[in-house]
């Protein structure tokens, strides 16, 4: 039932003039927005351009300085996302909000659970949380607490609480960055069903292939300000790129290009001989250059993560041994592991890395300091000059080192907690999801950073979902299934499909994490 | 991420602990002293710290909000001049008691309402509710006022047979009644689930569309009223109002909270673990005046190492 373009039927979301500052930004400015039932309607724009800001107003959470907004035909003004629940909009906000202390079930149903003699029927709310996950394909425990899934699956329970009840606008903000293409796959099978009972939906992703997948009609966004609103058969990426980032595309390709790539045969850094953790990751073989990019490749669940966590001492090895510069290195915690030189930039950006009241230069400074150690401090100039750099190199906006982490767009804060690391200068560099919920643009600068570290002889390992990323930017591949490496292959002359094949092995691609 | 760690326990495991210290002292107690091991000297443990465990069940909600109450000790006292003076005024029994849980709660509703409002840390705003109801205390009297009403006496004193000889106050029945509905409106309702989402997150509980405002109030209105009501009880242990009364109390239910194993950050928590840690802290003064020779004294310094340590096993769980 997608609407006929000729005729619409009335939008049920009409955003008129928003205006919305923060003190030093102007995070929206006359932004107007439609969005009709029984489409799903994609928000586009660089990172900061204001998506989550707008949606943000939408729902209730930020109060816009000047404009309307009519629900349905009546104007509203949400005073709370609670409200806005109410009233029919089910949001998924970007990033997990979502209580890691409590369980999957009551992170699902928690305001609308089910009750019996007044209080909370428990039994009921877990059968009705695993109806609910299992519609869009996944199979824990509704019982098990939050905070112990991985941050995918973290994501999928918050869509599941967004479609747990009956909605007639369904917001997603970026509910696919950290997502693998099979759970991608469920979850735009349920966004289908949804808008073709004529359910509204407003989604965002980095994603351009996802977008037209997926979309119908798309608004641009640009520094806050409307660029245009298409249908998505009208535009082509070119246009669409082009309109986002304000500038032509050329730029961007010159720099896809350039990472080129090379055969490392610098000493070996660090080699691991059947290291392996019990129920995380079965024993493997390891061995990382100096200079070189390894790439990860698996599933959700294939112990990608927990592979790197192993090499850091997040987690501890029960098994084999970690040699690092030939000598062997016993792994206490993450502690000895900086004093190494390695670094592991986290998936969890939120739980783990940045401290969100801080600022951005504070940010950076303690990580330089901590690799340093607190008994040598760093000159002011040395700091001021790094930060500078890493502001620079990843285009870090507002490039304002006192701005407060907190306030950043998602994407900004995601390059925040890479130049983290960065500004480490460390020897080996484990970066999990690290373009997660970046844009188009600085996902290519990430990976242009990346290459240019590894020139500089820096160990690169490259944890994505995203595989296209791994195979172009890794100089060797590892392949990981169902918590076992599976293969190693040369980066250089291998393709994304062999991957593929290599990943799903025939079997159905596993998709339950327990 | 261990995913495959047995789940139970380890969210269990503070409370359990702090259980497993309870025996230990009582088997501590029990082989040294003659008498220890009796029904009555747990019943008295109970008794004699009816009010503590009301205290501790009401600063669960807070602390389990990720906030904090100083003011309870000084509302305790307030709780218990008003109640000596309205009794020596001829006030009935009933309106006393509606009285002072009226004047407990409100004190509540008013320091969470400017938490909210004007979102200052709940440190600061408790810490100044703490010194106005100590200083309105003096407003009544300066005096200690005893409690000479015939029914508040023989409440007070009534003494509730169980099998085996054991006797209970009444005190003891309220405050485990308190206890039970903490529980259910912890565990089983909205409400309390909710304190615990504000409590893990408070943005994103606030983003889940959870009512934070009515919770982050809520529990302090709920701290209010078990201070009143802990007030009473120990207007019924002590039969007498005065300003000086229940100094540092506050202290005393904090570090019961927290010897139970609820998390200071918030989120995490039992009001079963309140209970153990007021028997634990009972426990140990029991012991020391079973000892005879040691001075009372040495209870703080207990309760302060085990503090220690219970804060130090937090944090490396936390961490984790
Ligand atoms: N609470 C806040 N205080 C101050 N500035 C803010 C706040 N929230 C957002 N901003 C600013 O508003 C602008 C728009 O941010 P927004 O989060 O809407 O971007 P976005 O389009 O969602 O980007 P991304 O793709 O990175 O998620 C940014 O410049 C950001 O720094
Ligand atoms: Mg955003």
């Amino acid at each position: 039932m997608t609407p006929p373009l000729n005729e619409p039927p009335p939008p049920v979301v009409e955003m008129r003039g928003i205006s919305l500052a923060f003190p030093g930004v102007k995070a929206l400015q006359d932004v107007d927005f439609r969005l009709f039932p029984g489409e799903v309607h994609a928000l586009m724009g660089e990172n900061g351009a204001g998506k989550s800001t707008l949606i943000k107003t939408l729902t209730g959470v930020h109060r816009p300085d000047g404009g309307q907004v009519v629900l349905g035909g009546d104007e509203v003004a949400f005073s709370s996302p609670g409200e806005a629940q109410h009233a029919g909009i089910s949001t998924v906000y970007q990033e997990v909000n979502l209580c890691a202390n409590l369980t999957v079930a009551e992170n699902i149903l928690l305001g609308r659970e089910p009750r019996r003699f007044g209080g909370i029927d428990f039994p009921a709310m877990r059968k009705r949380a695993g109806e609910v996950l299992a519609r869009i394909g996944v199979h824990i425990d509704p019982g098990s607490s939050l905070g112990e899934h991985p941050i995918a699956v973290q994501q999928l329970v918050a869509i599941a609480r967004a479609i747990a009840v009956d909605c007639r606008v369904l917001v997603l903000d970026e509910p696919t960055s950290s997502l693998d293409a099979g759970e991608v796959a469920e979850l735009f099978r349920i966004m289908r069903v949804l808008r073709d009972e004529g359910v509204a939906i407003l989604f965002v992703s980095h994603f351009l292939d996802q977008v037209y997948e997926i979309s119908d009609r798309m608004t641009v966004l640009r520094n806050g300000s409307l660029v245009g609103e298409h249908l998505t058969a009208d535009v082509d990426r070119r246009t669409l790129i082009a309109q986002m980032i304000g500038r032509d595309l050329g730029a961007l390709e010159a720099i896809e290009d350039a990472a080129e790539k090379r055969h490392p045969d610098g000493p070996v850094l660090l080699h691991a001989s059947e290291l392996g953790r019990r129920g995380a990751i079965d024993p493997f073989d390891l061995e990382i250059r100096a200079g070189e990019v390894v790439g990860l490749a698996g599933l959700l669940g294939s112990g990608r993560t927990e592979l790197a966590r192993l090499l850091f001492g997040a987690d501890r090895a029960d098994s084999g041994r970690l040699v690092v510069d030939g000598k062997p290195l016993r792994l206490r915690g993450p502690r000895s592991a900086i004093a190494a030189g390695i670094a592991f930039s986290s998936e969890d950006r939120k739980g783990e890395g940045l401290v969100a009241d801080l600022s951005i230069r504070d940010n950076l400074v303690l990580a330089m300091q901590a690799a340093r150690g607190w008994t040598r401090p760093l000159p002011r100039r040395t700091k001021d000059q790094l930060v500078e750099k890493y502001l620079k190199a990843l285009d870090i906006r507002p490039a304002n080192p006192d701005a407060l982490v907190r306030t950043l767009s998602g994407g900004n804060q995601q390059k925040v907690l890479l130049a983290r690391w960065l500004v480490t200068e460390p020897r080996l560099l484990i970066l999990d999801e690290p373009t997660r919920g970046i844009d188009i643009g600085a996902k290519a600068q990430i990976q242009q950073l990346v290459t240019t570290l590894a020139a500089e002889g820096t160990a690169v390992l490259f944890i994505s979902a995203e595989l296209e990323e791994v195979v172009r930017i890794s100089d060797r591949i590892v392949v990981l299934r169902d918590r076992r490496k599976i293969a190693e292959l040369d980066g250089s002359v291998t393709g994304v499909d062999e991957v593929v094949e290599l990943i799903a092995g025939g079997a159905a691609p596993e998709k339950v994490v327990s | 991420m261990t995913t495959l760690a047995p789940r139970v326990p380890s969210r269990f495991l503070p409370v359990l602990a702090t259980v497993a210290l309870f025996v230990l002292a009582f088997g501590v107690g029990s082989a040294r002293y003659d008498g220890f091991a009796s029904g009555q000297v747990i019943a008295n443990l109970f008794i004699d710290n009816a009010f503590l465990i009301v205290l501790a069940a009401g600063m669960t909600f807070v602390i389990l909000s990720g906030g904090i109450d100083l003011s309870v000790g000084s509302v305790v006292a307030l709780s218990t001049m008003v109640t000596a003076s309205g009794l020596q005024a001829g006030w009935p029994v009933p309106l006393v008691v509606v009285a002072v849980l009226l004047i407990g709660s409100t004190l509540g509703l008013l320091m969470g309402l400017v938490i909210h409002k004007f979102d200052i840390q709940p440190f600061i705003v408790t810490l100044a509710g703490m010194f106005l109801a100590r200083g309105l205390c003096f407003v009544i009297s300066v005096e200690s006022v005893s409690i000479k009403d015939r029914t508040f006496r023989d409440v007070a004193t009534a003494a509730i047979e169980l099998p085996g000889g054991v006797t209970i106050t009444y005190n003891v029945v309220i405050a485990l009644l308190v206890v039970a509905a903490a529980m259910y409106v912890l565990h089983r309702t909205r409400f309390g689930r909710t304190v615990y989402a504000v409590g893990g997150s408070e943005s994103s509980a606030l983003l889940m569309g959870l009512p934070t405002t009515r919770v982050k109030v809520g529990v302090y209105v709920i701290s209010g009223l078990c201070s009143s009501l802990a007030g009473l009880l120990f207007s019924l242990y002590m039969l007498s109002g005065y300003g000086l009364h229940a100094v540092g109390m506050e202290l005393d239910a904090i570090a019961a909270v927290v010897i139970g194993g609820t998390l200071l950050a918030g989120g995490v928590g039992y009001v079963l673990g309140g209970l153990a840690g007021v028997l634990v802290l009972g426990t140990i003064q029991t012991l020391i005046s079973f000892q005879g020779t040691l001075s009372s004294w040495w209870t703080k310094i207990v309760i302060g190492v085990l503090l220690l340590v219970f804060i130090a096993v937090q944090r490396t769980m936390v961490r984790r």
